[in-house]
């Protein structure tokens, strides 16, 4: 429990991003009555650092919705399976660009089915824990006293265990197959949302506009709904994007440990570094490039992320 | 400081406790029933109509929980069911390995993420700033287990300047009293085989230290930024205060909280990040065996590893928590 009383991940780093949301902070002034949102949006568009990630993401994403059109072959297609020899596999030629692996498979397609997974868990996995910390964040912070005490020391419990740890627990129960993996990370997530809403809702409590808001005889629940929750999700938008690269990554760790299920030979980029495990000195390339995919695909999420956190952080205002 | 450790471990019983729900829960949500995850695929009848009056599973659901619970608080926590020999035997004889694992890659996160982290922020701006920022970004976006991969491949495979597997050379004769097989050479006189020992621990070492290097390193100079702009620095400076008693005493000491804290939060991912980076390098931790127990379905192995890094986790957050007061002394009065 002492790992999880810290003030990094509490309301402490969401708090200063609220108080200038309604009051207008200095270098505000030439855009006055500019929502938070619009003014992120611009400080994002200058930022190349930024654009880079949203550059990243875009074909990411680009690639996963066209891996049909894109990629060669199919994902479970074994198209040079017959020149596999078991002491060489075949390196890049004319007809397979970036070369075949141990069962046949294209690499080049596989890359491109592998993004598709990849989203797919990332996406799935983020949602499930954003919408299950949020529930967990909003019954802690709408209802407080022994809720908020029941539900704060059931995430103390779950952050107790290593991320990687409880997920590979949680898949255990539920089987191996995509869908456990997505709900295993999924359910890594919860607490870390469910924290920083909670922390988030409970530092806007304090503010005065909240105070008016219900000196104005406004009921509980559209100060907490209109009020208080529209400003505190700033901090856990930016934990989702971020978390979206995190679940790219731990997606294929558990594929890496094998509870991804399906053929060794599946198109998703965790498993096919597992396969390439075998094959380091024969073929290095199997290892290295899934591995630069899922490496490139979390660093265009980390950047959007980040310059996201940066733009929203009003300490930074002045300086531009 | 004794009340505040005593308080500490105090609040770990509830913590504890609850884990232990969740676990016992665990179990008995695993596909095939409790009785068939713990003795495994192949079960006989009779294996399982005696475990089940062992452990009660034909009783109430709180009478097998105290079952458990006592179970746990002596010591049992179960027989692997792929090795036939008891949990906490083949926690403690593979956690000399991964502690030495997990020092040396702590080492090397403190020992470079610090210092990158101190001078970036002393020189914002400057090449090396840039440089700590793309070491940053590379340890939160490159899977540990890719990481270990690529070292193996070039430093173990390609160059051979390391071994690429194990703890120590197999042919390699030596004693192993402790079991941490560096300190053993040490203490018996065989300093080849510390040598070796020690030989095996850099490549992972370094897989599992990147990470955590990046995050202390990106903490550090987010601390010491802040710290070095704030009032009480200038004052001292204006009152001609010696720069190293500044730098020293003002600026890396108040901005150690932080990074003392994130260094703490770091042993969980070197925890997590054990479990692929023993076996990548095959190096027979207690992260590589749990590893193969998910991978061949040992529950009961799963069950109690997870109990005991949960413990080492909370211990040694439990030690940073109490060591902010070596540091801060408004920390210690309060205390």
């Amino acid at each position: 429990m002492s790992a999880n009383e810290l003030p990094v991940t509490d309301g402490a780093a969401a708090a200063p991003l609220h108080q200038s949301i309604h009051g207008d902070g200095p270098g505000g002034a030439d855009h006055a009555g500019e929502g938070v949102w619009a003014r992120a949006w611009r400080t994002l568009r200058k930022n190349p650092v930024a654009i880079a990630g949203f550059v990243i993401v875009a074909i990411f994403v680009l690639v996963a919705i066209l891996a049909p059109v894109l990629a060669p072959y199919g994902p479970d297609e074994l198209p040079g399976r017959a020149e596999v020899r078991p002491t060489m596999i075949p390196g890049p030629s004319a007809e397979y660009p970036l070369g075949l692996d141990r069962y046949g498979g294209d690499v080049l397609s596989k890359l491109i089915w592998g993004a598709q997974a990849s989203l797919l868990v990332g996406v799935l996995s983020t949602l499930f824990g954003l919408v299950g910390g949020m529930l967990l964040g909003l019954l802690a912070g709408w209802f407080g006293k022994w809720v908020d005490f029941g539900a704060m020391r059931l995430v103390d419990l779950m952050l107790s265990v290593p991320s990687l740890l409880l997920a590979v627990s949680i898949a255990a129960i539920a089987g191996q197959s995509s869908m456990s993996v997505i709900i295993a990370i999924g359910v890594v997530q919860i607490p870390i949302f469910a924290r920083l809403l909670r922390g988030s809702m409970l530092a806007q409590r304090g503010q005065d506009y909240v105070l008016a808001a219900s000196a104005l005889g406004l009921s509980r629940r559209s100060v907490t709904m209109s009020h208080v929750l529209p400003n505190s999700v700033g901090p856990v938008i930016v934990q989702a994007t971020l978390t979206l690269a995190t679940a790219v990554i731990e997606a294929a760790a558990l594929s890496f440990l094998g509870l991804g299920g399906g053929e060794p030979s599946t198109a998703e980029w965790g498993r096919m570094l597992t396969a390439a495990q075998q094959e380091l000195a024969v073929a290095p390339r199997l290892a290295i490039l899934p591995g630069i995919c899922i490496a490139i695909t979390a660093l265009g999420f980390t950047l959007v992320g980040e310059s996201l956190r940066e733009a929203l952080d009003p300490r930074n205002r002045t300086r531009r | 400081m004794l009340r505040l450790i005593v308080q500490r471990l105090l609040l770990l019983i509830p913590l504890l406790l609850g884990l232990s729900v969740l676990l016992f829960a665990w179990v008995r949500a695993l596909p095939g029933g409790p009785a068939t995850a713990l003795l495994g695929e192949r079960a006989t009848p009779e294996a399982v109509a005696r475990i089940n009056t062992l452990y009660g599973f034909d009783q109430p659901v709180h009478v097998q929980y105290f079952k458990y619970l006592s179970r746990l608080l002596q010591g049992d926590f179960g027989v692997s069911t792929r090795t036939g020999r008891p949990v906490l035997d083949e926690f403690l004889t593979r956690f000399p390995a991964t502690i030495e694992l997990t020092v040396v890659a702590l080492i090397i996160a403190i020992g470079i993420g610090i210092p990158l982290g101190y001078v970036a922020a002393r020189r914002a701006g400057s090449f090396l700033d840039h440089s700590s920022v793309v070491v940053s970004l590379i340890g939160v976006t490159v899977p540990v287990f890719f990481l270990a991969f690529i070292l193996k491949y070039v430093f173990a495979v390609e160059l051979g300047w390391f071994p690429s597997t194990g703890r120590q050379d197999p042919t390699m004769i030596a004693t192993h009293p402790t079991n941490f097989y560096v300190l053993d050479g040490l203490l018996t006189g065989e300093w080849d085989a510390a040598w070796d020992a020690l030989v095996h621990l850099i490549l992972p070492g370094i897989a599992l230290g990147t990470i955590p290097l990046a995050i202390v390193a990106r903490m550090t100079r987010a601390a010491v930024s802040e710290v070095q702009n704030a009032d009480y620095v200038r004052t001292a400076r204006a009152k001609g205060i010696k720069s190293a008693r500044l730098r020293g005493d003002h600026i890396v000491r108040n901005s150690m909280l932080p990074v003392l804290t994130t260094i703490g939060l770091q042993v969980g991912l070197l925890l997590s990040g054990a479990v692929l980076t023993e076996t990548v390098f095959a190096f027979s931790g207690i992260g590589s065996f749990l590893a193969e127990a998910v991978f061949n379905a040992d529950y009961p192995v799963m069950q109690g590893f997870v109990l005991m890094i949960a413990i080492v986790y909370a211990l040694v957050n439990l030690l940073v928590d109490v060591s902010y007061g070596l540091i801060d002394p408004r920390l210690r009065r309060q205390q």
